[in-house]
C-alpha cells in the first residue's frame, strides 16, 4: 500500500529531476521552466514539512486536529518571491537573446542547423 | 504612548533606504536623456537625496556601532510580538560591524557612481537604495526565513545593478548570475524547511536552543539541512566548488557595483558565522560543528584558487574579482578554525580586505579610463595621465590586500596565524596564508608594472586625468583601509569581543527570547501513532 508521504515525496523528487534536466539545456527558454518545476517542488516540499495532514485546518480552536500554519505561511512568501523573480528572469532572458541574437545561455550564435 | 526614535533605531538601517527608494521612485529617471535636459535636474535630486540617506545611514549604523560595543544585545520586536513566535532583528556587535561596513563602503561607491555612472541606466540610485536594504536587512535579521527573505530582496536588486549599463556581455553573464542565484534560493528553503520539520523554529536564537535537543536520527536530518545551508551561503560567499561565478560576474558589472558587491560576497561569511559558527555550533549536541571537516579545507582552496586566478587574469578588474575570492578564502579559514580568537581576527581581516578590494574595483576603472582602447587589459599600451597618483594608490592597495606592514591587511593575517597556533592544521594554514599573501603581492605587482612602467611611449596618452569626484571616492575606500591600521586597537577589540559574544549562546537567547521565553517549548509535538495523522480514506 502506497503511503500519502511516499507519493508525495516521490512527486517531489520527479518534479526536481525533470526541472533539473531542463536547467541543464542550452537554450534560456527550457532553463527558465526548469527554475520554474525546482521552484514549484520546493514549495510542495516546504508545505510538506508541516507533516501532511488529512481534515485538519490550520486554524488553532477548530477541532481536535489542527495543521501547522507556519509552513503554510511561509510557502505563500516563497510563491510570491518565486513569482517575481522568474518574471525578471524572462525578462532578463529577452533581453540577452536581443542583445547576443542568440537564445543560447552561454551567447553563443544559434546553429544553422537548429530546427 | 511615547515614541522615541533611539527605541526604534534597529529596524531603521531597513527602513530608512526602502523608503528613500520608494521615493526616488516616486521622482522617476527617465534615463538616458543626457545631460542638459529635463531628466538630468532629476538626477541631480535623486544624487542628493540618495547620498543624504546613505550618510544618514552612516550616521545611524556608527550609532548602533558604538551602542552595541557595550555588550549589550538588542532585540526589536516588529509589532511587540513575542519572540520566537513573532519576528525579531538583533543588534549585537557582528550584526553592528556590518552595518557599518555596508556604510562605508556604500557612501563612496555611491559617490563614484554619481559622477557619471548612474546615468548609463534607469533607477540605478533607488535600486542601490533597495540593495541597501537588502543588506541591512540581511544583518540585523534574527530569524532564518527572513534572511532568506532580506536574501531574495539584496538579489533582485544585485540582478538590476548586475546588468546596470547593459550591453552584450553583462546581459550573458548577468543571466548565469541570475540562474545560478535563483537555484541556491530554492536550496535555501529547502534547508530552512528540513531545519523547520526538525526543530519547529526559523528564529535563530530559538533555534541555536533546539539543535542540541535534536538526537538520533532526526540528528542526521538536520545536519543534512546544514550542509545544505552551507552550499547556499558558499554559493553567495564563493567558496571553493561554489566560487567559478564570481570573477566572470564582478569583471563584467560596472565599477561602482562590483565594488558594492564586494560586501556582497561578507552576507555569506556573515550567515555561515551565525548559522554554522553558532547555532551549530561547538554547543550543538548531536549537530555539534557539523560542517568544520569540510569548512577549513573549502577556504584553505578558495583562497589558493583565488590567487592562482588573479596570476592568470588578463584584465585588472578580473585581477580584482579573483582577489575577491581569495581574501573570502583567507577569512574563512579563519572561521573554519572554529575558536573566537581566530574569529576576532577573521573579522578584522574581512572588514579591512571589504574596503580595499571595493577601492581596487573603483582604482580599475580609473586606470581604465586613461589607457585609451587597451583599458584594463593588462597589455602594454599608453601610459595613463596620472601615472603617479594611481600608481601610488595601487602600490597602497596592494600592500593592504597583500598583507605588508604596518597596513590592516598585516595585522589581520597575523593575528589569524598566531589563532590558528593551537589548531591541528596550523602547518597547512600557515603555508597557505603566506603563500596566498606573496602571490597576491606578485599578481598586484606584475598588473602594476604593466600598467605603469611598460607603456608603449609611441601611443599618445590623449585621456585626460579623472575627475577628483572619482578619485575621492577611491581614496576614500583606501584611506579607511589605513585607518584601520591606526585604530587598529580599537577595531581588533571590537572585533574580538564580537567574536566572544558569538560564542555566547546564552546571553544571544535570554536577549532575544526574554527570561520566560528560554523554557518554552516551541517545538511542535509531532505524534504519528495517534488517530490524528491517519489519512482519511477516499
Amino acid at each position: 500500500m502506497l503511503s500519502m508521504e511516499f507519493l508525495v515525496a516521490t512527486g517531489i523528487g520527479w518534479v526536481v529531476a525533470v526541472g533539473i534536466y531542463l536547467m541543464l539545456r542550452g537554450r534560456t527558454y527550457t532553463v527558465v521552466l526548469g527554475l520554474s518545476l525546482i521552484g514549484y517542488a520546493v514549495n510542495v516540499f516546504i508545505f510538506s514539512m508541516g507533516r501532511l495532514w488529512g481534515g485538519a485546518p490550520p486554524i488553532l480552536g477548530s477541532g481536535a486536529v489542527v495543521a501547522d500554519p507556519l509552513p503554510q505561511a511561509l510557502v505563500l512568501t516563497a510563491i510570491v518571491i518565486g513569482f517575481a523573480t522568474t518574471g525578471f528572469v524572462i525578462e532578463l532572458a529577452l533581453r540577452s537573446r536581443h542583445e547576443n541574437d542568440s537564445d543560447q545561455v552561454d551567447g553563443r550564435p544559434d546553429r544553422e542547423a537548429a530546427p | 504612548m511615547t515614541f522615541s526614535l533611539s527605541e526604534h533605531l534597529p529596524i531603521l538601517p531597513v527602513l530608512l533606504p526602502s523608503l528613500t527608494a520608494i521615493v526616488l521612485l516616486l521622482i522617476g529617471d527617465r534615463g538616458g536623456d543626457g545631460l542638459g535636459g529635463h531628466g538630468h535636474r532629476r538626477l541631480l535630486w535623486a544624487r542628493r537625496i540618495a547620498l543624504g540617506s546613505v550618510t544618514l545611514g552612516l550616521i545611524i549604523a556608527a550609532r548602533l556601532a558604538v551602542e552595541a560595543s557595550g555588550g549589550d544585545i538588542r532585540a526589536y520586536r516588529l509589532g511587540d510580538w513575542p519572540a520566537p513566535y513573532g519576528i525579531v532583528l538583533v543588534i549585537d556587535r557582528l550584526g553592528a560591524m556590518m552595518l557599518l561596513l555596508t556604510s562605508l563602503v556604500a557612501l563612496p561607491v555611491l559617490w563614484y557612481a554619481s559622477g557619471g555612472w548612474d546615468s548609463h541606466g534607469r533607477h540605478f540610485h533607488a535600486l542601490f537604495q533597495f540593495q541597501l536594504m537588502g543588506l541591512a536587512g540581511a544583518f540585523v535579521t534574527g530569524d532564518i526565513f527572513n534572511l532568506f527573505v532580506f536574501f531574495e530582496v539584496l538579489l533582485i536588486a544585485s540582478y538590476v545593478l548586475m546588468v546596470h549599463g547593459q550591453g552584450r556581455e553583462r546581459m550573458r553573464v548577468g543571466l548565469h548570475y541570475v540562474v545560478l542565484n535563483l537555484s541556491a534560493s530554492a536550496l535555501f528553503l529547502i534547508g530552512v524547511a528540513l531545519l523547520y520539520a526538525k526543530t519547529g523554529t526559523l528564529n535563530l536564537a530559538d533555534l541555536s536552543l533546539r539543535v542540541p535537543k535534536v538526537v538520533g536520527p532526526d540528528a542526521l536530518v538536520v545536519q543534512a539541512a546544514a550542509l545544505i545551508l552551507l552550499v547556499v551561503f558558499g554559493f553567495k560567499a564563493a567558496l571553493l566548488p561554489m566560487s567559478m561565478w564570481l570573477p566572470a560576474t564582478y569583471a563584467a558589472a560596472t565599477a561602482p557595483v562590483a565594488a558594492l558587491f564586494a560586501v556582497m560576497t561578507k552576507v555569506g561569511v556573515y550567515a555561515i558565522l551565525r548559522v554554522h559558527g553558532v547555532a551549530f555550533g561547538s554547543e550543538a549536541g548531536a549537530s555539534a560543528l557539523t560542517v568544520q571537516p569540510v569548512l577549513l579545507p573549502m577556504a584553505l582552496a578558495t583562497s589558493l584558487i583565488g590567487v592562482f586566478g588573479a596570476l592568470s587574469a588578463h584584465t585588472l578588474q578580473r585581477l580584482v574579482a579573483w582577489l575577491t575570492i581569495a581574501s573570502v578564502g583567507t577569512v574563512m579559514v579563519g572561521i573554519g578554525l572554529f575558536n573566537p580568537l581566530a574569529w576576532g581576527a577573521a573579522l578584522y581581516y574581512m572588514a579591512n580586505s571589504t574596503l580595499v578590494v571595493a577601492g581596487l574595483f573603483l582604482l580599475a576603472e580609473l586606470v581604465a579610463a586613461q589607457r585609451g582602447d587597451a583599458a584594463d587589459r593588462l597589455v602594454p599600451a599608453s601610459p595613463v595621465a596620472q601615472p603617479t597618483l594611481l600608481g601610488l594608490m595601487l602600490l597602497l592597495a596592494a600592500a593592504s590586500a597583500a598583507g605588508l606592514p604596518p597596513l590592516p591587511g598585516f595585522i589581520g593575517k597575523l593575528m589569524l596565524l598566531e589563532a590558528s597556533s593551537t589548531h591541528a592544521w596550523q602547518g597547512t594554514v600557515w603555508t597557505v596564508v603566506l603563500v596566498v599573501g606573496f602571490f597576491t603581492l606578485i599578481g598586484l605587482a606584475r598588473a602594476g608594472s604593466i600598467l605603469f612602467w611598460h607603456v608603449d611611449a609611441s601611443q599618445p596618452s590623449g585621456a585626460s586625468g579623472a575627475s577628483p569626484k572619482l578619485v575621492g571616492a577611491t581614496l576614500w575606500l583606501l584611506g579607511a583601509s589605513v585607518l584601520m591600521s591606526v585604530l587598529a586597537a580599537p577595531v581588533q577589540r571590537y572585533t574580538a569581543q564580537a567574536a566572544r559574544q558569538l560564542i555566547d549562546r546564552e546571553a544571544y537567547a535570554r536577549a532575544v527570547l526574554g527570561a520566560q521565553g528560554l523554557g518554552t517549548e516551541t517545538t511542535r509535538p509531532y505524534r504519528f501513532d495517534g488517530p490524528a495523522t491517519k489519512e482519511p480514506r477516499r
